[in-house]
Formats: structure tokens, sequence, C-alpha cells
């Protein structure tokens, strides 16, 4: 996503650098970079600094603009009464086990439907991206009455890792990420990996993976996303307190929890996914972009 | 060149490779049965997961949503799930909720993001920053972003920041949540908030691959903003445009977290009970996963009749 001052858009560049569209268009810019920083970052700000304030203040009118007598007790609140370590904690552990999951069944099955396309490689293909059109809502009671009791197997995975682990490595989404993304690998490379006798595995592991690290990391990153984000899934497969989620967790306190001190765990767990972000804000936006565009 | 028959012919000199198969064409079986066999080893752990929680469960809805499980024991029932759930009093409330919303969504939250990325894409400065800024409430949790609006915007009395900010512009106050009216309005706009990020970066990526000679064109012609909007910033991004549309859709009927959170479930005389709502309340509360499995047909039916409809639409326009 470079600067590309040099297209063309709906209004030109001479018009927008000359005399009254100049004036213009730097009000323009001010006026919405003000107003947008206003309604995407003030809320944060009132979500931080309201955490901050006292009861009473909380409910004073005309609310404050700054906490008059900051009470960081209430994140202290936060982080002990609601056990937000704990509840990280699991959401990170969950995060991690769908990056690794995803990673290794979608990345091979991607592979597979790419490169080595077995006999009926397009039929399974189609069924997964069918998937797609499924909306999660009507999944949601036959997944829950699946999860607790797997067919054959008779296993209940409720409170289980595996619950959440499992269901996001049937992502058609990101198959079809990686798979057009080693479509565009030559074959050529592959060719010349099989003909030194490499097997598929090591082609796979030597040649592909080196070549595809952007992509992996957009899944990587979307897998964490999607985890820290969920809540009606995890609500429901990790019914006790020691396996919930950070969201499901403060849902579940939030009742009996003064408000300041559920906004304060609030803004405690957004923390992880706000710096994800700001880390790897070029790669999620290369992967929102090229994943939905070029389909 | 004679072409053999010899099965074993290692490669016949005259074939151009297979564009797709990066292995050799050879004619031996075994090769082929290992070559498909490794394919195969590749995909079954994707396909594994996709049989046992996806595939598997579609067709166990439907075949769930004709039976009835009573003390473990499971017997047909035929159509009576789906009396049961249209019968409930919420059902029709919950369809009209659930379409309000889909519709004040359409207005809002399909709407502004296209003319937001229309204005960023416009600028030559801050187009960083401002990006940030709009997908920065996207990676929030949503019970995170929720609970802000719930506590500190729509507070019903004055000391909320909605209410605060209308007193200062003389403007009316408003009970947010608790007043029925206003109920909808509210939740559009707090999912608003979340969720069009990732239309605007969308749209941005499209606005950019159009040409610029057509804009060009278009102002030769002596059209103005506006017709240049029009007549080439919309049918250049029709196929994006549409496809948007009808994932906002699919997500909109699916609306859930915001009237639990927001509204505690039904909300104001059940102004917020959702279809998706519905089918959690049946299928976790009041213990009647098969009522909700019939729901969850229904709403796919709806959503299908919405496909079908939208394949119609944009067939027709090509």
């Amino acid at each position: 996503m470079a600067q590309d001052s040099g297209t063309r858009t709906l209004i030109s560049h001479s018009q927008l650098s000359r005399g009254r569209g100049k004036v213009i268009y730097w009000t323009l810019l001010v006026v919405v970079v003000a107003g947008f920083t206003l309604v995407f970052l003030g809320p944060l700000y009132w979500m931080v600094t309201g955490a901050l304030k006292s009861g009473q203040e909380i409910a004073q009118t005309p609310p404050s603009l700054f906490p008059k007598d900051p009470q960081p007790q209430n994140y202290i609140d936060a982080w002990n009464n609601l056990a937000l370590a704990k509840l990280l904690f699991n959401t990170f552990y969950y995060a991690v086990g769908a990056v690794l999951f995803q990673l290794v069944f979608d990345t091979a099955a991607a592979y597979s439907l790419s490169k080595l396309r077995p006999i009926f490689g397009n039929v399974i293909l189609a069924l997964m991206l069918g998937t797609l059109m499924i909306p999660a809502m009507v999944l949601i009671v036959p997944q829950y009455v699946t999860v607790i009791d797997l067919p054959i197997v008779h296993i209940n995975l409720l409170d289980s890792p595996f619950a959440i682990w499992l269901p996001l490595v049937a992502n058609a989404f990101n198959i079809f990420l990686l798979k057009r993304f080693f479509d565009s690998i030559p074959e050529e490379l592959m060719a010349a990996a099989l003909m030194d006798g490499a097997t598929s595995l090591r082609t796979l592991w030597s040649i592909i993976l080196p070549l595809s690290r952007p992509i992996l990391g957009v899944v990587s990153i979307f897998a964490v996303t999607a985890v820290w984000k969920d809540f009606l899934w995890p609500k429901l497969v990790m019914p006790s307190p020691e396996t919930r989620t950070v969201s499901v967790g403060i849902y579940a306190f939030a009742g009996g929890t003064p408000m300041n001190v559920v906004i304060a765990a609030s803004v405690i767990a957004a923390i992880p996914t706000v710096i994800i972000f700001l880390i790897f804000q070029r790669n999620i936006m290369s992967g929102l972009t090229t994943g939905s565009i070029k389909g | 060149m004679a072409i053999t028959t010899v099965p074993e012919t290692p490669r016949k000199p005259g074939r151009p490779p297979s564009p797709y198969s990066a292995r050799p064409q050879r004619t031996s079986l075994g090769r082929k049965v290992r070559d498909n066999l490794t394919g195969h080893a590749f995909l079954i752990g994707a396909v594994l997961c996709f049989v046992v929680f996806s595939w598997y469960p579609m067709i166990r809805g439907i075949v769930m949503s004709f039976q009835r499980t009573r003390r473990g024991e499971t017997t047909w029932v035929g159509w009576d799930n789906y009396s049961r759930i249209i019968a409930d009093p919420s059902f029709w409330t919950a369809w009209q909720n659930t379409f309000y919303f889909t519709v004040l969504a359409l207005v809002l939250g399909y709407v502004v993001p296209f003319f937001v990325a229309i204005l960023l894409n416009e600028f030559r400065h801050a187009k960083g920053y401002l990006r940030i800024l709009v997908y920065l409430p996207v990676m929030l949790p949503p019970a995170s972003a929720l609970f802000l609006f719930k506590f500190y915007a729509y507070d019903p009395s004055e000391a909320g920041l909605f209410n605060a900010i209308l007193k200062a512009l003389h403007l009316p106050t408003s009970q947010w949540m608790q007043s029925p009216e206003m109920t909808m309005p509210a939740m559009v706009v707090a999912s608003t908030w979340m969720n069009m990020g990732g239309a605007v970066l969308i749209y941005l990526a499209s606005l950019q691959n159009i040409p610029g000679e057509l804009y060009e064109a278009a102002e030769l012609d002596g059209a103005g903003i506006w017709r240049r909007i029009v007549h080439v910033t919309i049918p250049q991004t029709r196929l994006i445009l549409a496809l948007l549309a009808m994932l906002q859709i699919v997500a909109t009927m699916q609306l859930f977290i915001e009237p639990l959170i927001l509204a505690n479930g039904a909300g104001a005389e059940d102004s917020a009970t959702s279809v998706a709502y519905l089918i959690y309340q049946h299928g976790f509360f009041q213990n009647d996963l098969n009522g909700a499995a019939a729901l969850g047909v229904i709403m796919l039916v709806v959503l299908a009749g919405f496909s079908a409809v939208y394949v119609r639409l944009t067939a027709k326009q090509d």
C-alpha cells in the first residue's frame, strides 16, 4: 500500500494543489483527521480514563474530561477480582494452539490442493469453500452437540482446548488464502526439488514454506485475533471458570462487579490485540485486502 | 517420431509438462496411486476437521430439527419443532428486529464505509494514520467494546457520554437501551463503529485499482465530483460493492453479541431479541436443542433465499 501520489483519483492532483482547491483540501484534511481521532480514538480514551474514575465521579454531570482523582485501584481490583491473569493465560494458550493447528493442517491441505493435486482434490476444495456460505449461528447447535459427544469415539471435549483448536482448523478462508499463495510459486522450483529426489514433505518444508513467510504470518495473526475476539463458541464449550477466555470471563463477572472495574478489565483484555495490531498492521491490512479482493 | 505404447516410458518428449502438476507425467499405476495417497495424507488433518466440525454438523442440524431428544431418547417428530418454534411469542418479533437491524446496518454500516473510503483515497497526507484509526476498533474484543458502549456511551442519565454531548448541543437526551425505539439504532451505531474498518480497507484497495484515465475523461466531459462518483467510481467497484453487501447481510442476520451485552438479551419490551439470540435461548437455556436446530435451519433457508436473489441480481448486471 504505497503512497500512490502518481495515480489519478476522483479529484485531480493539480486541482488539489492550487488556489481554492488547496485551501479546501487542507481544511477537509484537518477536519477529517480531527473528526476521526475523536470518533475512533475518543471512545478508547474515554474507556481508559473512565476506568480510572471513582464511582461518584463517573456518575457526575457533566462527565469530567480528565479523572480528577485517578483510582488505579480499579485496574488492580479488575486484575485480582476477575483473576485476569488466569483468563489472559487461557486465551493466550488457546490462541497459540490455534495458530499451531491451523499452520500445520491448513498449510498441509493447501499445499496438497495447490501442488500435489490428488484425485477428488477439487471436490474437496469446493466442499470446503461451500462452508463459507453457511452462517456460524446456523451450525452452533449441532456443532455443540457434536463437541460434547464426538461421533464414533464418544469423547466429550467440553473444557478441553481441542474444542477451540480443532473447529478452527476447518477454516476455508485460510486454506483458500494459503492455496492462492502456493499457486503463485513457480512449478519449476518444485520440479527441480523432485529431480533431486526430495519427498513432498521435504519440498514443502525447504522450498514452499520459506517462500511463504508473509502469508503464514497473515494466517497466524488472523488465528490469534479470531480466538481473542470470539465470544459465543468459547462461552459454550469452556463453561467452567478455570477454562474461560478473557471476554467470557469479564461477561460472567459483569453482573456483580462495579462498572468501572468491568471497564478496567475490558481495557486490559483489549491490550494484547491492540498491540498485535500496531505491530503487524501492514500484514493485517495486506492480508485483508488480498484475501477478499482478488478472490 | 514413434509414440511408444510401453507404459514404462519415462516421459514422452512431445508432451508439454502439465501446468499444474509438479510431477512429470508418468503412467505407472503404482506411482499414481502413491502420489494420490501422499496428496491425501497431506489433506487428511484438515479434511477430518471439516468432516467433524462442519460438514457433519450441517447434516446433523437438519436431522436434529426433525427429532426430539427427551431423557436420552430420540424420536422422530416431523415438523413439531418447527411449529413449536414458530409459536414462540418472540419468534416474529425476533425476525422483525433482525430485519430492522439488517436494514439499518445497510444504510449506516454499508454506505458510510464506502464514502469514508472515497474520502480517504483523495488524501495525500495522513493516509496511514487514518487507516489505522478506522481499523483499530475491529481489533478490540467485541465484549470490551460493547461494555464501553453499555456503561459509558449509552448511560441513560446525563452522565453518559452521548447524553452529555446531546445536552451540550441543547438537544433532547435519550434513554438509549432503555427505550424500545432507540435500542436498534443504538446497537447499529455500536456495531458499525466496531466493524466498519474491514469494509473501508477493502473499498480503499478496490478504489486504488480504478484507472485514472476514466476520471480524466469524465472530467473533460464536464462531470462534477458527484457525477464522477456515480458514473465512474460506483460502476468500477460494482463487484466488490455487491459482494460486501451480501457478506454484510449474512453477518448482520446473525446479530447476537450486541443484544446479549448491550440489552441483556431481550432488551426493553423485547426490542433487542434477535433470531440468533432466540437460537441461543432455546438451545442453551430452555433445554430445547431440537427447537434451536429448527430455527437454525429456518435461518439457513432465509439466507439461502437472499443469496439466490443476490446471484440473480448480479448475474443480470453482467
